[in-house]
């Protein structure tokens, strides 16, 4: 039976960790992440896991003991965000290039300068193309779920890649929601024990990790990471099906809401889609056609299946929570690329929110779907949702 | 162990791997990894020690090895501990099978850029050992210099010039940041007197806790000296008290040698081209105060060995 808690999102990826029972967490704080490793530090003080806890001195060290741990083995976890991601991103490589199944929840916030502490995701659009399998989550439910797809996911033998379980700064991390935690048996034994072929502690049939390869085999050992990578694309799908059946939720690459007949779609990821399903009912009950298209697969990209969903379709608004400077916005980028080769493709506005933490309100989120509804904006100019001195 | 017992250990570094002529890492990773019995698990920063023994599709080491960055072999090594650790706990490793942990790096990646994974590796307490091979420079990159290259050496980002003299600071005292840590066991060691270094090594695999093996490398590319010499050298280092072998166990300093007849340094620096330069007239100051370091030092050190 599944019990229904007041949980913060922190509590929620903090629970699934306990859970698992991961063999090796190393933990390191930063806001907002600090809130997991410190509930997840108490269920080790309480004897509820029997994982390997490392306090390592940065995160650099984190990502480093979790590259050692998996190489050797084990199933290892470590969680951070913003400059501590930043700090990681030259072993994010090394872990997804030696093709280790290591989990990361990221609770997504603003990198510096100016220093600042809210959300956005800046920090895990700065490592998009790192070779990491990224899970964008709009609330607790959704985030903790995820972090037992992403073990399962990136264990798979014909993935082996890591994966990042994104969900937003505060908003998510912090606020308390009612939520649906399965039980601790069945959660264990959906993820089971993580089992490599070739392991460090394996003495008997020594390998080595992490060789210098020259201009003669560099090439295709990434061709080989690139191919994993669209594999993690259906395998996504197999282990969602699976994880249903415990569940009884979907795991899609995208949500849509009010999709199927919506003339006007915003495309936005994590809490923010929650705000504007609100929205789109407040509106529908007006009679206006909106939907919500809520990418949760960010990497690999589902760029046909989007392609589809958003054919026909009149207007689309890209919301991206991160800049991208002098160039297309992350998320819009990405959705323009997909419309490429669609005949019958919407107008699209591109739309930058909510950057260090910003609030979105619905009533700024309601002009976007009139914006788009009027048909009247000029689709190479970008907007800014809630910024001084610019009205949408 | 003796030389016909240390000759007679299996190799697990393979013969055929691409370091230099009369490079010293060999010799001192061989003569280490002969020191336990136990398997051993190894990881390494990247340097010349990495870069020459695992050429993709080959690779030197009979033993499980990891690579993973520059400033990380101890955070990488220790996360391979720890996961014995859990794995031993969980029953996946049998009970009774005790594996041995040792993480390389030069001293570009340990005094320098690797100096905060070390640091935390070794207040945590991990059971492990850390072997620094010292050759006094960034020598993978081309002899650039490091926090250990000694004062007057000439590097090609510190070179000997008409207005500098190369380093124009003292080297970095690693062994003694080392036991400021208060683990279990330091030591200094240098290539030219194996059986010290292997009872080293065997001391430092023995130890519960963290160990840390500071081993003395000199380099025939980056020190420029014929390459049939570097054992000479290593041995003159010490003789001249430039490089004093010496243990910490526990706290307490010990001295392991003392030259029954005691070099210059100048006889230590003459060989090696780095130091060419200071042997011009207008540097005879320069030296004076090097040969007078190496003294001070040195007292300090006997008189941390007298307790």
């Amino acid at each position: 039976m599944s019990k229904i808690m007041p949980f913060t999102g922190a509590q929620a990826v903090a629970n699934a960790m306990r859970q698992i029972n991961p063999d090796v967490v190393a933990v390191f704080p930063i806001t907002p992440q600090t809130e997991i490793m410190m509930q997840f530090a108490k269920f080790h003080a309480d004897g509820d896991v029997d994982t390997e806890l490392v306090r390592v001195e940065s995160e650099h060290s984190a990502m480093s003991c979790c590259v050692g741990a998996s190489a050797a083995g084990a199933r290892a976890i470590t969680a951070t965000a913003s400059a501590g991601l930043a700090l990681m991103w030259e072993i994010l490589g090394v872990a997804s290039g030696s093709r280790l199944p290591i989990v990361m929840p990221v609770v997504n916030r603003a990198l510096s300068s100016p220093i600042n502490i809210h959300c956005d995701h800046s920090d895990a659009m700065g490592c998009r193309d790192h070779g990491w399998i990224q899970i964008f989550n709009e609330n607790a439910q959704e985030a903790y779920e995820s972090v037992f797809l992403a073990v399962k996911l990136a264990e798979h033998p014909d993935v082996l890649l890591p994966a990042m379980v994104c969900l937003d700064g505060f908003i998510t991390s912090h606020g308390v929601q009612n939520m649906e935690l399965f039980e601790d048996k069945e959660m264990k034994d959906f993820v089971g024990e993580y089992q490599p072929k070739k392991w460090l502690l394996n003495t008997d049939d020594p390998v080595t990790v992490g060789p210098l390869e020259l201009q003669d085999y560099f090439f295709e050992t990434q061709k080989q990471r690139a191919d994993a990578m669209m594999k993690a694309k259906e395998i996504y799908l197999s282990v969602g099906r699976e994880l249903s059946k415990i569940t009884g939720k979907e795991y899609p690459y995208f949500e849509g809401y009010q999709l199927d007949d919506a003339e006007a779609v915003i495309i936005v990821m994590n809490s923010t889609a929650g705000n504007t399903k609100a929205v789109i009912d407040k509106m529908r009950s007006e009679g206006k056609k909106v939907g919500l298209l809520k990418p949760r697969l960010f990497r690999p990209f589902p760029y046909e299946e989007i392609a589809k969903a958003l054919s026909g379709k009149r207007y689309a608004a890209i919301l991206d929570r991160a800049e991208s400077y002098g160039a297309n916005a992350p998320l819009y980028g990405e959705i323009k690329n997909a419309l490429y080769e669609v005949q019958e493709k919407p107008k699209l506005k591109s739309y930058i929110y909510g950057l260090g933490g910003r609030n979105i309100f619905e009533a700024e989120i309601e002009n976007v779907f009139e914006t788009l509804l009027s048909g009247d904006f000029d689709p190479m100019e970008v907007g800014h949702i809630g910024l001084r001195g610019e009205s949408q | 162990m003796n030389y016909k017992q240390l000759v007679n250990k299996p190799q697990k570094l393979a013969p055929g791997h691409r370091s230099c002529a009369g490079c010293g890492f060999p010799p001192i990773v061989r003569t280490i990894l002969a020191s336990t019995d136990c398997p051993i698990v190894a990881s390494c920063s990247t340097g010349c020690l990495e870069v020459t023994t695992t050429i993709y599709p080959f690779t030197s080491w009979r033993i499980p090895f990891i690579h993973s960055a520059f400033e990380n072999s101890a955070s990488t090594i220790i996360g391979v501990e720890s996961a014995y650790n859990v794995l031993k706990r969980k029953g996946r490793i049998p009970k009774d099978k005790e594996i041995k942990f040792v993480g390389f790096g030069g001293d570009g990646g340990t005094y320098d850029i690797g100096l905060q994974s070390l640091s935390g590796a070794l207040e945590r307490g991990h059971d492990f050992v850390y072997v620094l091979y010292d050759n006094e420079a960034y020598m993978n990159t081309g002899i650039q210099r490091s926090s250990a290259t000694p004062m007057g050496a000439s590097t090609t980002t510190a070179p000997a010039g008409k207005v500098h003299q190369g380093k124009e600071e003292w080297k970095k005292d690693f062994a003694k940041i080392c036991a400021a840590h208060n683990i279990p066991y330091v030591a200094q060691a240098s290539l030219h007197n194996p059986i010290d270094l292997s009872m080293k090594a065997e001391k430092a695999f023995r130890t519960k806790g963290p160990a840390v093996l500071i081993v003395f490398q000199p380099c025939t590319l980056g020190w420029k000296y014929p390459n049939d010499m570097t054992v000479e050298i290593a041995k003159m280092a010490v003789d001249s008290k430039f490089w004093p072998l010496y243990e910490v166990e526990n706290g307490k300093y010990k001295l392991n040698y003392k030259p029954s007849k005691e070099l210059p340094i100048t006889d230590y620096m003459k060989p090696q081209g780095r130091y060419k330069h200071l042997f011009r007239p207008e540097n005879k100051g320069l030296l004076e105060k090097i040969q007078a370091h190496v003294n001070s030092e040195w007292e300090k050190l006997v008189k941390l060995c007298e307790g």
